[in-house]
């Protein structure tokens, strides 16, 4: 006879099939650090090899683990080790570069790759600031690199120069995609301690301490953990708490699984799974309807906060005895534009920048595909970077900043993108300019590590 | 390799022999079956062994989702080790 528990068996079933649990993404990191030439085009030819060698069977062994395991994997991508590292060493045209990873990820198939990159919480080397430069223009004629810029750390403050610039090159990301929903802005992260093995998109890049070539996971499950509590209407906290560590137990297993076999498969080493609840525009597979089924009229409502800090710290609590090696982001993400009961909360004002700027204190990650008003100047972006970045500082995690300015538009309407990322209304900023602050440039200093109160 | 089938649809007559001959006629090796009714729904559970067929499990797997598709039933099959993953410590 069968040795599982029926129960057991049919529960795993409805989780995929009603409560939309998936593998949000198998990513495999690459080292491009040997490919990196004085000559460009030469780097050029290496990356396109090297990337096309390691990730030419990572499609077909997602769809095949896929169709296996029943377990829907929805995104196969690709990081790899931040391109101002090569350009530092090549000079020249960098958006070559971005072309180059264009094709290789089209040629393997994969939905994205991360790494169009920068790291300058301290000051910009060789081939940092025209890289920066360069993203507009990179994002605008590719579509499926992603960008990211590390502008701060706990170790190191903030670099001011850089967040300065990034307000620019965001307000430019934007305006050179303006008839295609300024989608290049959305493909940005701006990141305060960013880190090494993050399978997550945008925000994905192959540190440079990692190994050659690694298998990272990400799991989703909002309407896992949404389903669950809806079994227990009148449970006091504690045993919701317990709930949310017991499902993301469960989920976070299956990515494991998924790692192992993946990586098993294309004899890449297994490095992180990432527990992230990562919602979808799905009406499902909202973290904002997690936070309401715990007992909020709606997300934004005054009790947000501290709801959203139970569900992500239950969520690793059951996920790390789940994983052999967690990594990545880990925790609850709040991307507006990729979560119905955030898109909801959004449109009705109920969501606030301000109360999701809150949010980010307790969670992963930071202010994410949140568009606002065309017309917001650069020194406004600049400003949310900052206030984003030093709450990632002071508190030594990852924060970071995906924000749209959606040129022509204003509060009431909306960006469409469909797919993951759905669609962002356009949210109100404070307008009031910091601009004599972020045009002084330098660094803030890095905070002290005690007397934390 | 071993693995689960389960079947859930609405109770009439014959639907343990389709799914059995459907495996037999592929060489899939039925190892145990659990079955039950539940309000009018049948709902059947088999662990099933891949050892002597050469079809690949994935294609079977895409194979008899179709037949219940056909027939009205939801029909799953998936590798055992989801299961034991997710409900084993």
């Amino acid at each position: 006879m069968i040795d599982l528990n029926t129960a057991d068996i049919l529960e795993t079933i409805h989780m995929i099939d009603e409560e939309h649990l998936d593998i949000r993404t198998i990513t495999m990191g690459i080292s491009l650090l040997d490919c990196a030439d004085s000559d460009i085009d030469r780097a050029c030819d290496r990356i396109y090899e090297k990337i096309v060698r390691k990730a030419a069977d990572l499609v077909k062994t997602g769809e095949d683990i896929e169709r296996e395991y029943g377990i829907p994997i929805i995104n196969k991508r690709i990081s790899v080790t931040p391109i101002s590292m090569l350009l530092g060493a090549s000079g020249g045209d960098p958006v070559k570069y971005a072309k180059v990873l264009e094709r290789a990820a089209t040629e393997v198939g994969a939905n994205y790759l991360g790494g169009y990159s920068a790291l300058v919480q301290k000051g910009f080397a060789s081939g940092d600031e025209a890289l920066i430069r360069s993203i507009p223009e990179a994002l605008s004629v590719t579509d499926h690199v992603c960008s990211s810029v590390n502008i701060g750390s706990t170790k190191t403050g903030i670099n001011m120069d850089a967040v300065a610039l990034m307000g620019q090159i965001i307000r430019e990301c934007a305006e050179q995609t303006a008839d295609r929903e300024c989608v290049a802005a959305s493909k940005l992260v701006v990141f305060c301690n960013a880190v090494e093995d993050n399978p997550f998109m945008a925000g994905a890049f192959h540190g440079a301490g990692e190994p050659d070539c690694v298998i990272n996971v990400g799991v989703s499950g909002p309407g896992v953990v949404r389903h669950a509590l809806k079994k227990i209407p009148d449970a006091d906290i504690t045993e919701v708490a317990k709930l949310v560590k017991n499902t993301a137990f469960k989920i976070t297993r299956v990515g494991q699984l998924v790692a192992h076999e993946a990586s098993r498969r294309l004899d890449v080493p297994f490095g992180i799974v990432d527990l992230s609840l990562a919602p979808t525009p799905a009406v499902g597979d909202s973290v904002a309807h997690v936070l309401e089924e715990m007992g909020l009229e709606q997300c934004g409502c005054a009790g947000t906060t501290a709801c959203l800090a139970l569900l992500n710290d239950a969520v690793k609590k059951g996920g790390v005895m789940a994983s052999s090696h967690v990594g990545g982001l880990s925790g609850a993400f709040i991307p507006v534009s990729e979560d119905a009961g955030m898109i909801d909360a959004a449109r009705n004002g109920c969501l606030t920048i301000e109360k999701l700027e809150a949010m980010t204190a307790v969670c992963s990650v930071g202010l994410d595909m949140i568009a606002v008003p065309g017309d917001t100047p650069a020194e406004v972006l600049s400003g949310i970077i900052a206030d984003e970045a030093a709450i990632g500082m002071i508190n030594s995690k990852t924060t970071a900043v995906r924000i749209i300015p959606a040129i022509g538009k204003k509060p009431g309407e909306e960006l469409e993108y469909g797919g993951l990322f759905g669609s962002a209304p356009i949210m109100p900023v404070n307008t009031a300019s910091p601009a004599k602050f972020i045009s002084r440039g330098g660094r803030i200093p890095a905070p002290l590590q005690s007397l934390r109160n | 390799m071993r693995a689960v089938i389960t079947v859930v649809g609405k109770d009439t007559v014959g639907i343990f022999a389709k799914v059995s001959t459907f495996c037999a006629e592929r060489n899939v090796n039925i190892v145990g079956v659990s079955q039950t009714i539940l309000e009018d729904m049948f709902c059947m559970m088999m662990q099933i062994t891949m050892d002597d067929t050469d079809l690949a499990f994935a294609d079977f797997a895409d194979a008899i989702k179709a037949y219940g598709n056909e027939n009205g039933l939801a029909i799953h099959a998936m590798h055992e080790d989801i299961f034991n993953t997710m409900h084993r410590i």
